[in-house]
């Protein structure tokens, strides 16, 4: 491959962020070059000239241009690389609704799951409410279906992966539980699914080195 | 092209975020049903059945079926009606993912960091969160001159998906200036900016499709006096 066509990404073991631009390479049989960036540590002068406006991770590179902010990065991949495992769904109106769930998890779900755990006493009551009010909007768009994108992974599934993955484990170390078989039995299957499937597990980082990371980080104040 | 196809919006006529919904559908000259909706009043019955989650306009409805969030019904009529020009989001990927970047800069960023400024009470909360938008505003200016390379707008000789998601918002900035006497869009600071903001504010897809700047001072005046008069 010529160094034009090679593909790199800035991402942190840990971050659903990060991992989910990483399993839309793997699923697509897209080659890159990983590079670890310890943005709590030191950001590299790489990733503060490839994103100065945000500074985070994960970035892309392709073509000698960077780009940033997963569900676009992920977008890109999908506009770049079509013929290889559709990530959305072709139908407009069907890709509106992809967009829309993704949005909502991000917006509204992930945020509230991750201040249940950790965030202040004072609001946690309030996050708890709303993260079951989230995860029971999206286990009702779920229904039946194996995935959100049906018989496939595609862009919602992608977008949830802190859901499927990193939620559990934050509730293992925060001992709050939200998120149970019983209560979402659906969400429950689809998690057991998403984390099972042959090529997302390659890319999920180690439970148990998640698992101390998260109860360093319940541990101490729980202002982030 | 052919038979009628049944298209409706439901929208506010105040709301940016409804405008670019009319501007898109404007720019492919797709006919439609406007339903004006109150929200401070009752929701419609249809409002609520097609956007069930969120209860907000815009709703663009197609065929019977409902596409919401504005800049997911912008990128819905580019695709549906993908033979009329001109195009909305730009033909590279690479332009594209631009264009989405910096969407999602102005709609997570850089207005709620502009309307957190209408609502706090703090001068100092209200003092730095000016700043932060005269940073943002720098930041897209720069944007601008990269993007448009020596054009008009961001999607060149025609307005494209960043004019309208960042244009949208320019009836409510020059309202507010003219309400509490700021200067927002600074001609010193960004002058490629206040340059794009006439043309966009002038093109003829959009002229008629946004609210006039007088209507939305009266209204934001009313608006500000009844949650005042709430609050105390």
């Amino acid at each position: 491959m010529n160094q034009e066509e090679q593909v790199q990404l800035l991402g942190l073991w840990g971050s659903p962020f990060s991992k989910r631009v990483e399993m839309v390479l793997k699923l697509k049989g897209i080659p890159y070059e990983y590079i670890e960036e310890d943005v709590y540590v030191q950001k590299s002068p790489m990733l503060l000239k490839l994103n100065p406006i945000h500074r985070k991770v994960p970035v892309l590179v392709h073509q000698g241009k960077s780009i940033a902010e997963s569900l676009v990065i992920v977008e890109y991949i999908e506009d770049t690389w079509k013929t290889s495992y559709p990530i959305l769904p072709h139908d407009p109106y069907e890709r509106s609704m992809a967009r829309f769930w993704a949005k909502y998890v991000d917006d509204k779900v992930m945020l509230t799951l991750w201040k249940a755990c950790l965030g202040p006493e004072s609001e946690r009551e309030k996050m708890v409410e709303e993260a079951y009010e989230g995860l029971k909007c999206l286990e009702k768009e779920l229904g039946d279906k194996q995935f959100f994108g049906g018989e496939t992974i595609g862009f919602i599934d992608i977008a949830a992966d802190f859901i499927a993955y990193w939620f559990g484990i934050a509730q293992e170390a925060s001992g709050v539980m939200i998120m149970t078989g019983e209560k979402f039995p659906k969400l429950q299957r689809w998690s057991e699914n998403f984390v099972g499937n042959s090529i997302i597990k390659e890319v999920l980082p180690p439970k148990q080195k998640l698992l101390a990371l998260f109860k360093a980080q319940f541990g101490n104040d729980p202002s982030k | 092209m052919g038979e009628r196809e049944e298209v409706k919006l439901l929208g506010t006529w105040y709301s940016p975020v409804v405008a670019r919904a009319k501007i898109a559908l404007r720019l492919k000259s797709i006919d439609y049903d406007y339903f004006e909706e109150d929200l401070f009043g009752s929701k419609s019955e249809l409002l609520l059945k097609s956007n069930p989650v969120h209860k907000k306009v815009p709703v663009l409805i197609h065929n019977n079926r409902a596409v919401v969030e504005s800049l997911n019904i912008v990128e819905y009529i580019d695709e549906t009606w993908n033979s009329s020009r001109p195009s909305i989001l730009p033909f590279y990927p690479h332009d594209r993912a631009i264009a989405r970047f910096w969407s999602a800069f102005v709609d997570d960023k850089w207005f709620p960091t502009l309307i957190a400024t209408t609502i706090t009470k703090s001068e100092n909360a209200k003092a730095k969160g000016m700043e932060e938008v005269g940073e943002g505003l720098l930041l897209l200016e720069d944007a601008f001159i990269s993007i448009s390379k020596g054009k008009r707008f961001f999607g060149g000789e025609v307005i494209g998906f960043m004019d309208i998601c960042l244009g949208s918002f320019l009836v409510i900035v020059k309202a507010r200036e003219n309400l509490k006497g700021e200067n927002i869009l600074d001609k010193s600071k960004t002058p490629s900016l206040c340059k794009w903001a006439n043309e966009f504010l002038s093109d003829d897809t959009v002229k008629n499709v946004v609210p006039e700047i007088d209507r939305v001072v009266k209204f934001m005046r009313e608006f500000e006096a009844e949650t005042q008069t709430r609050a105390s």
